[in-house]
């Protein structure tokens, strides 16, 4: 066998290694943006998830106050994680909304009462039709909306402790 | 408590690991060929082989401690929370425990463990210090996967507070086959790991030659069989689960399964021409190198989400540089050591061109051809990404270059049993080949004038099948069958097995025929030669989910009408539509039907198949498997009949 024969596979496995890590380090984009942002959101008016505790319709946005709206699931670990920032962001003085994702009363209530309850209002999305319309593709996911139902952020994912001033300062910012 | 028992169990498991990498560096390192060296070089190698199986003990222990947290439902552990829940049956709470990543990985490790005890215990032929290098590459390759999941993906962490409940595992995944798939699949993959660390092994003693290779050869065989019987389950898994009416996609995750069991193929027959002739060192070195080299490329593929796919996995760069600096470590050094020392590895004995030899060197070039372009058409994406383009290869690619060397293969390998090891001539060959090629020209000749409008790839598929079915059973002929070693069978019954396989897919891409139809109720629809009329919706109810179902009444001809019940499931946890297929199968092909969604107007859509002969292409990869298994006992025997006989003496 010739020489440089022998270091044939070694070249090429090199040059495998080389693609594979290039297309590690910088991974392709993969989060689905919403197209709404900087858009109105859609009209909506979904029942109360929980008794005592009002439902959601698009109206509340159109009230000239910026608010956050969380879409959640008592099914969905993430939204259990990112249960604490929620609080957190409430505690600075920000209106937070929620829609719950294909759920029932009594499991969200119990999520309330485990987790915390940051919610102004929650209603209750059984179809996801609100959360596709809204552009949304998964929970947890958290828009800013400015106070005349315009879409001024998309958070996809869990809301981790370094997201929680972004957040707030987008709330802020709009006002 | 268990998950932190399951925890120390792989924290022991990975030192003791370390401890066998390194006696085995000193023991090789300190020892000369034949001879033993010092007290304490005797005492680590008679060290070894418990060391090794108390590590594979411990892996395992590991893997049942996370099962156990699975069945009692402990969702205080995250990868429980996120992965099963309370409601679902024994059988998927115990599956949960691998269908994701952490799981699947410790899997993966377990059962490289128990390989690597398995050499320990079981492996009587090898020549001691070569075993001890083996056992050392075989803790190397574990040592990094125990760091992989201690560092970078511990399956055993707790969430807290707990979660109420579980997040549900894939529906797609809660079915009783699919439950036993990975295992399957992982055994195939992390058997080669043998055969990798024997090539090390091997390398680093400078001991490549027939004894190794029959040392190797049961090892190479029962890997093979479980990714045989892995890519069969799982093909047919897609065909029923996916309701798409395929059977193979060229998905990445498929192609991932695919490429080892090409390159185990190669090195099945090539490990043969080294036992036997004393031919093919080098390249069989290699081949045992990088058939285990595409399981962890292809478990890299799979589980570092860096291609798309239909399996989705979670995407985490970070893990995915991990495994792939272990990639890097392991397949990069074992092709170093390759290139440094098979220099040193003695020619083998030399044989003609055409001659048994040749037909398998033939084989291997041809399937490693195919093994280049899977590896070329599933990273190309990651290629042009490079270059800031988005594209996807599929079907067509993959079946139009494919395709026409697996039919050469397909030729060579109705011709390579009928040869003569060493050397033979060309015209006894053709007089041997005559019955066979008589056979696929009456097939071209029959159904070429018969069905019309038939793909010229479809056509010679079907020929070529035909022919290779003759070619497979001649070895047989005129031989006493009841004398005939079990390892000859196990070569006929898995050469038929490709000849059937063949013939189920080019039948099935020739003749199926479909509709797509928004049925009302009542109203007949024709697909092949059955009548199908949707009867009516019922909603339904099982476990874990509820459903529509469609009541179909078929009826073929005048026979007797029959019903299928093919559904759209809902399932709650987490929430997902799925398709169940409804599927009839008959000796002759199967009528595979689909419900779609309602249109609002009192329709539903329907997909309608019927699939001639596609049953062949899993009864080809059942016998396939078989055959290998018939091998595998055969050789076995034949070895343990020696040894006693060599007792006697």
């Amino acid at each position: 066998m010739k020489r440089g024969l022998i270091w044939l596979p070694l070249g090429a496995f090199a040059l495998l290694f080389a693609v594979v890590a290039s297309g590690l380090v910088r991974p392709a984009d993969r989060t689905v943006r919403s197209a709404m942002i900087g858009k109105d959101i859609p009209t909506f008016s979904l029942p109360a998830m929980v008794p005592g505790k009002p439902g959601l319709g698009s109206a509340v946005f159109h009230q000239g106050q910026p608010r956050l709206l969380n879409i959640f699931a008592s099914w969905c670990i993430p939204c259990m994680a990112e249960a604490p920032q929620l609080k957190q962001i409430q505690q600075q003085g920000v209106e937070i909304d929620a829609i719950a994702i294909r759920d029932t009363a009594p499991a969200v209530r119990g999520f309330l009462q485990r987790y915390g309850d940051p919610y102004a209002r929650i209603g209750s999305d059984v179809d996801s039709s609100v959360q596709l319309a809204l552009g949304s593709s998964g929970v947890p996911e958290s828009f800013v909306i400015d106070g005349q139902g315009r879409i001024v952020l998309q958070h996809v994912g869990d809301i981790r402790a370094e997201d929680v001033a972004e957040i707030v300062a987008a709330v802020r910012n709009t006002r | 408590m268990i998950a932190e028992a399951g925890l120390a169990a792989l924290w022991f498991a990975a030192a003791l690991a370390a401890l066998q990498l390194a006696m085995a560096w000193i023991a090789v390192a300190k020892s000369a060929p034949g001879k033993a060296g010092g007290q304490i070089v005797t005492d680590m190698m008679a060290a070894m082989r418990p060391v090794a199986f108390v590590q594979g003990l411990l892996a395992a222990l590991a893997m049942a401690c996370l099962i156990a947290t699975f069945v009692r439902s402990d969702m205080s552990v995250l990868l429980v929370a996120e992965n099963s829940h309370s409601d679902k049956p024994l059988l998927y709470k115990v599956a949960g425990a691998w269908g994701n990543h952490e799981g699947s990985m410790l899997l993966w490790v377990t059962i490289l463990g128990l390989a690597g005890g398995a050499v320990a215990v079981f492996e009587q032929r090898l020549e001691r210090r070569t075993l001890v290098a083996t056992l050392g590459g075989q803790a190397a390759i574990a040592l990094g996967f125990y760091a992989y999941l201690l560092f970078a993906s511990n399956p055993f962490t707790r969430l807290d507070p707990p979660a109420i409940d579980g997040q549900g595992l894939n529906p797609l995944l809660q079915d009783p086959g699919l439950a036993f798939h990975p295992p399957t699949l992982y055994v195939g993959y992390v058997g080669l790991s043998v055969a990798f660390s024997f090539a090390i092994g091997a390398l680093v003693t400078r001991d490549v030659g027939p004894a190794f290779a029959r040392a190797m050869r049961p090892w190479v065989l029962g890997a093979w069989i479980f990714l045989t019987i892995g890519i069969t389950a799982g093909s047919y898994w897609a065909y029923y689960e996916l309701g798409w009416g395929g059977w193979w996609f060229w998905d990445p995750v498929e192609n991932a399964s695919l490429m080892p069991w090409l390159a185990a193929t190669a090195l099945l027959h090539s490990v043969t021409v080294l036992a036997t002739r004393d031919g093919l060192r080098a390249w069989t070195v290699m081949l045992a190198v990088v058939a285990f080299s595409m399981s962890m490329i292809g478990t890299f593929l799979v589980r570092s989400g860096i291609l798309t796919s239909v399996h989705a996995f979670a995407v985490d760069p970070t893990r995915g540089m991990f495994i792939l600096v272990l990639l890097g470590l392991y397949i990069g050094g074992a092709l170093a050591l390759f290139a440094l020392r098979v220099g040193t590895v003695r020619a083998g004995s030399t044989f003609e061109l055409i001659s048994r030899e040749g037909g398998l060197v033939a084989n291997n070039l041809l399937l490693s051809v195919i093994l280049g372009l899977v590896l070329i058409g599933t990273l190309y994406p990651l290629v042009a990404a490079m270059f800031g383009v988005q594209l996807s290869v599929g079907a067509p690619f993959f079946d139009k270059t494919i395709g026409p060397i697996a039919l050469i293969l397909v030729a060579i390998m109705a011709a390579g049993p009928l040869l003569r090891w060493r050397r033979d001539a060309l015209s006894p060959l053709l007089t041997r080949l005559t019955v066979p090629v008589a056979v696929a020209g009456a097939a071209l000749i029959v159904l070429g004038t018969l069905g019309r409008g038939i793909g010229v790839l479809s056509l010679l598929g079907l020929a070529f099948a035909a022919g290779l079915a003759a070619a497979s059973v001649a070895p047989l002929w005129k031989r006493d069958l009841r004398r005939t070693p079990l390892f000859t069978w196990g070569m006929v019954i898995a050469h038929l097995g490709i000849a059937v396989s063949l013939a189920g897919m080019a039948s099935d891409s020739a003749f199926k025929r479909e509709t797509l139809v928004a049925a009302r109720i009542g109203q007949p629809y024709h697909v092949g030669p059955y009548t199908v009329t949707l009867r009516g919706i019922t909603p339904t109810v099982g476990a874990t989910w509820s459903a529509l179902q469609a009541e179909l009444v078929a009826q073929r001809g005048d026979g007797a009408p029959f019903l299928l019940h093919p559904q759209s499931r809902f399932f709650a946890t987490p929430p997902t539509t799925t398709n169940e297929t409804a599927i009839a199968t008959r000796l002759d092909g199967q009528l595979y039907t689909v419900l779609g969604q309602p249109d609002g107007q009192g329709r539903w859509q329907l997909r309608l198949w019927w699939k001639p002969f596609v049953t062949l292409i899993w009864l080809g990869g059942a016998l396939v498997a078989l055959g290998g298994a018939l091998s595998l006992l055969g050789r076995l025997r034949r070895e343990r009949r020696a040894r006693e006989r060599w007792r006697e003496e």
